[in-house]
Parts: structure tokens; sequence; C-alpha cells
């Protein structure tokens, strides 16, 4: 089938694709910097993606040599020395200098109990609304609710993209010398809070050109919930007790040892109960600091600080694994000209290494890495004399789609993401990670592969839902591909077989290909001379 | 999941159908209407930006159930996640009161993981 010819066009610079917090930046970056820019997001910039709905933790930390000097060692040790010294001082970095721009633009931050302003968090829905206004003000065109389906291409790299309107169900192209993919990671449609916009969609686009995966493997991570619910906000348990199905105590409270959740919720049901906010001014902070963590029981008529609940976890992938897009230069370019990565769709392993711990980690890289691939995407569209209007593109996008169909028979999408799922979801097959367990599940998710080949309908649902689960297979694929090649235990991979940190191992690990699948080791860059300077960009005014 | 859109309530602003992440509402000729609840999130977002408090997230994220508007209303539930947010006129935001400053001083410190260590003994090496 030849490709449909979009009903609505637009030239720009750069496009940015994805509206969380990483594509915001990007595009208030990319405009500030000289470039016409227009952001396409799957959902609304300013409700898309993880951090919007509930409150997000920052890495903020002072310039104080002590204070980053001990946060980078921290980072190093914790990240399992995938990371680079130089990336971790540059992302602290920046990310302080734009959380005072978030400041000078108008966000009201708490004042501490010494009376200073507490910058190291913030109320997801407040920050992302001021994050709209702050890149219509830069003047980014945005086009919500305006899925990319595929990247346009040509000889010199990528060219802008095309997708569909999910409202009016009209096709769109965007054309431009520089692509930003800030899509998010990928959860498989966990429900885990905010992460259903996230399918993986911008690592299969990049891949279609060739660009490779790195840190696939460091995707285990789930995030704990009520059993009915979907606020993944863990440090509330902090203050919890945990039974058995039977009442038993099997924890009274304080930290916990690690698996603990996975290791108990694997026997049977676990029920948790606030018993540490035990004061009502203990209660009053709890309940002012994660206020929607409280909605989901106050509407099911449960109090937590008195009646026990069930808990489960949900999975979250890439989204707080470190896995993703490859990043070669400073300005998180790929090895496709004009086509970058910011934010959970890049691998994080720059700064991460190999186990991003809590949100914290992951703000603060959508903050910087948004800015940086937002200047480097404008410099390399600038560079070029004509606009890309004049280029010969053509739509590079190989499954999942109308005109990529191989068979008559349609994609059985609601099936398949099913049974990715089932292969994705259980703590006994990509917790507790084996290698026989792993590479038999592997071999079940193949089998789903040839099924993203066939026909996709024609509403805009219908292709959304098509591309998502052709890049969900391939997301899993690259996931278990990757687990099964580390074999060892790092950072959050881990595997039964090999339980200890290999130190042969310190490299990370690349795929590519998409139907075939290969890999090949890159060693992580150990010069520590020089650190690239933060973005600077003078802003004075309020939004 | 959402379970309810009040036709008495909605004022036919369609900002919900704008601002949906998982675009569940369809726009009709009156109020909008649930089209897509399977693909619902539950992240409540909705609630936050509709001016009306027209709508309803439930809970229960896997399982529909039958709400009654008018209880709904009359216990406050209705528009309680865009009040507790500071959203609308003459409200104090959110973010002004925060208390994540102190949660953070009265909650035990996590610890940070030494590489491949800590993550060690799964149930299935013991």
């Amino acid at each position: 089938m030849v490709s449909e010819q979009p009903e609505e066009r637009l030239v720009a610079d750069v496009l940015v694709i994805g509206g969380g917090p990483a594509g915001a930046w990007a595009a208030w970056s990319a405009a500030s910097h000289g470039a016409r820019t227009v952001l396409a997001d799957k959902g609304y910039l300013g409700t898309s993606g993880a951090t919007a709905p509930g409150g997000t933790g920052f890495l903020y930390v002072e310039p104080d040599k002590e204070k980053r000097e001990k946060a980078v060692a921290d980072r190093l040790k914790s990240g399992g020395y995938l990371s680079e010294e130089p990336w971790i001082y540059r992302l602290m970095e920046q990310a302080y200098l734009n959380i005072q721009l978030v400041e000078q633009w108008g966000y009201r931050f708490p004042l501490d109990e010494n009376g200073n302003l507490y910058k190291a968090h913030m109320q997801g829905p407040e920050y992302m609304e001021l994050m709209r206004r702050v890149v219509k003000k830069a003047g980014v065109t945005i086009l919500d609710q305006h899925p990319a389906l595929e990247l346009l291409t040509d000889e010199h790299g990528v060219g802008g993209a095309r997708g569909v309107n999910r409202l009016s169900g009209k096709s769109w192209e965007v054309r431009a010398h520089s692509v930003i993919l800030a899509t998010g990671g990928c959860a498989f449609l966990s429900k885990g809070l905010g992460c259903n916009v996230q399918t993986g969609d911008g690592q299969l686009m990049a891949a279609e050109l060739g660009v490779e995966m790195s840190g696939m493997e460091f995707s285990r991570q789930y995030a704990t919930t009520a059993a009915f619910g979907t606020v993944t906000r863990n440090r509330v348990l902090g203050f919890a007790s945990f039974y058995d199905e039977a009442g038993n105590v099997i924890h009274e409270g304080g930290p916990r040892q690690d698996h603990f959740f996975a290791v108990h919720l694997h026997k049977g049901p676990v029920y948790a109960m606030l018993t540490h906010g035990n004061t009502p001014e203990k209660q009053a902070i709890i309940r002012a600091s994660t206020p929607l963590w409280f909605v989901p029981f106050d509407r099911a008529g449960i109090d937590p600080f008195t009646q026990k609940f069930p808990i489960k976890m949900r999975y979250e992938g890439t989204i707080r694994g470190t896995g993703g897009i490859r990043l070669v230069g400073d300005y998180c370019s790929t090895t496709v000209p004009g086509l970058f990565a910011a934010g959970d769709a890049a691998s994080r392993e720059k700064t991460a290494g190999a186990r991003s711990g809590g949100g914290a980690y992951n703000a603060s890289w959508a903050i910087a890495s948004g800015t940086w691939s937002g200047k480097g995407a404008a410099e390399h569209a600038l560079a070029h004399g004509k606009s890309a209007d004049h280029r010969d593109l053509r739509p590079a996008g190989r499954y999942g789609l109308r005109h990529t169909a191989e068979s008559a028979e349609s994609i059985p999408v609601r099936e398949v993401v099913k049974a990715v799922q089932n292969e994705m979801f259980p703590l006994g097959i990509n917790y507790f990670r084996s290698e026989p367990i792993i590479a038999a599940s592997l071999e079940r998710l193949h089998k789903q592969w040839p099924l993203v080949r066939g026909g996709v309908g024609s509403s805009a649902t219908a292709r959304v839902q098509a591309r998502e689960a052709a890049a969900m297979v391939v997301n899993a694929r690259w996931m278990y591909s990757a687990a099964l090649i580390r074999k060892e235990t790092r950072g959050m991979h881990t595997m039964a077989e090999y339980p200890e940190l290999d130190e042969a191992m310190s490299s990370r690990l690349l795929l590519s290909g998409i139907g075939d699948i290969r890999h090949r080791w890159e060693d992580v860059p150990r010069s520590y001379g020089s650190i690239t300077p933060a973005v600077v960009v003078k802003e004075r005014q309020s939004v | 999941m959402i379970e309810l859109v009040s036709t008495d309530r909605c004022i036919g602003c369609n900002l919900c159908v704008k601002v949906c992440p998982t675009n569940v509402f369809d726009k009709t000729e009156a109020a909008p209407v649930i089209a897509r609840q399977e693909d619902c999130q539950t992240c409540f977002i909705c609630e936050a930006y509709c001016p009306v408090d027209a709508l309803y997230v439930s809970p229960y994220s896997d399982e529909q159930v039958e709400v009654d508007e008018a209880a709904l209303a009359e216990q406050g539930v209705l528009g309680s996640w865009r009040a507790t947010l500071g959203w609308g006129p003459g409200r104090t935001k959110l973010a002004a009161i925060d208390q994540t400053p102190f949660i953070n001083r009265i909650l035990p410190a996590r610890p940070v993981r030494a590489a491949g260590v800590s993550d060690v003994r799964s149930p299935a090496t013991g």
C-alpha cells in the first residue's frame, strides 16, 4: 500500500516528538536557540508523561564542591560504574540552573523549616502547566493529540515525521532538519501513574533509522501501589507496616530489605497500613506532600492510617529503568544526522548507569537532556541553508503501519498487548530473572513479532494502537535479549545464575536491529578531562 | 477509571477531550462522552482541568463501577482533586503549601546501594 498523503503539513527547523518534561524543555531550548520549533505530543503538553499527574523529586544539589563531589561518588557507585563523571556534574549544574528559571517563571516553591525555599520537589500538574506556558511563550507551535507514527528520512539523515491527529483522524506531516525524540520509556500499559502514554514508540522509530539501543537490560523496575489503584509513590510506604494474608506482621516499618515487596508479593497477598503516621501532625505532613496518593483511598473509603489495604507492584520498564536510545554527542545526538533523544526515551546510562533509583534522577535528566538536545537540534537545523521542505524525504516506518502491512489479516492488537504484558509484568519472569525463564519468555515474545506485520484499521485509534503494539513487542524483545547477554548482576539487572558483578562486563551493551537483534559492547569513556559547560539561556520575565 | 461526565454540570468546553493524555473522551454535540474507558490510566488529571467539576475518576483502575452522581456531589468528591491542587479562582496553589521538605525529615533515609551487591540474593538463588 502506498503511504497516504498527509492532510496537515508544517515545516520547521526542529520537531520535538513528546510533551512530557523532556519534550517541553527540548522545545523551549530549541526555540530559545533561534529555531522554528514544533512540538507534537500523543496526548497533551501539560498532562502527558509520568511527571504530570503527581509530585516529583529532583536531583538538586547546590553548587557546593563538596556536596557535588559526594553526589557524583554516590552515583558512580550506585550506577554500577557505567556512568560518566563529567556527565553527572553537567547534569547537576544544568538541573540546578533550570530550576532557578522555573522559580523565576513563577513556580511557588515551599519554604523549609529554616525559611529557605525547598526546590528539590515539584507538584507535577503545576510544573507541567507552567512548562506549557513557557513553551508557548518561546514561540513553539504545539500540536496536542498528534501522535507521531513514523520518521521521515533521506540520505542526509532524519527530516521530520508523520502521524495522525487523534481528534480529527487527519494525517499530519512536519518537515524539520532536526527531530528530538522525547517520547518516554516503555512500561507496556502497566497503568503505573502516568505511564500509559509511554509505549516505546520513539525507540522503534529510532531503530528503524538504524540507531542502536543501549542498556535495555536495565529495565527491571517496578513500583508499589494500592492493589486497586495506580498511584505509585513508594515514599509514603516508608511509614507502613506490612502483613500477610493471615494478618501476621511481616515488617514493622522503617527501611526495608532489598526485594522486600517482590519476595513477599511473589508468595502471596501483602497488606499495608501506615502505622508510623501515628500523630495528626505526621498525617497532615504526609497528606500535604503526596496528596494524590490519598485520593484513591479517600474515594474507596479506606483510611490507610488505621485500615489495612492490599498492595501490588506495577511495572515501570524503561521509564525508571535506564535503557533506551543510544546517545553519542554532548548534545544528545544519535548516530543519525539530525536525530536527537531526550528524557526516558534516551539511554540514561551516561548519568545514571545501571540504576536510576527514584524518580529524582530521571526528573533532572529530563530537564538537562531536554535543554541539551534543544541546543544541539537548533544548531544542526540552522546550519542548513534551505528549509527541510526541499528535501526528498520518504517515510521510514516499517512495522505496525497501514502502508507496511505484509498480510491482509489485521494485527490482533489486544491479544498482542496482553501476550507481551504476560511476559513483562510477572515478578517470576522479569523481577527474579534467570536464564531458562527469560530465554523461554523471549521465545514466546519472538512469536508475537510476525503478528505486528499484519493489517491496520483506518481509524486514528487503530493506527496509533497498532503502532504501539509493534513498539511494545520490539522493546520487550530488546529487554530480554539484553538481559540474556549480560551474564552478571549489576545495578538493577540481576540474573540468578550470575549473582555477582563481573568486572569484565563494565561496559555498555548495545543492541541493533528489529527483526534480527544483534549486539556489541561499548567501553564506558573514562577520560575525565573536561566538562561540557551547562547551557545558559538568559530569561528574566515571568510567564 | 473515568466513570462520570456530569451532563448537568458540563458546559461543553471540551477541555477534557483535549487534555486527556490517553484520548478517552469523544466530543459530541452536547457533553463529551467516555468513548474508550479501557484506555483510561486513572491519572486523575482530567478532573484537575475541568472548570466545573463535572468529572469523576473512580479509584479502581481495572474494574468498572457504578457511581451515584448525587452522592458524589453531596460528599464533596466532585472537584475535590482540583480543590486540593488549589486550581480555580481564589485558591492557594498546592505547590506553595507542599510539605515535602518536612516529610523527608521524618522518613528514614534510603541507603545508597552498591553496584550489583544489594541485589544479589533473589529467591531463585537462595
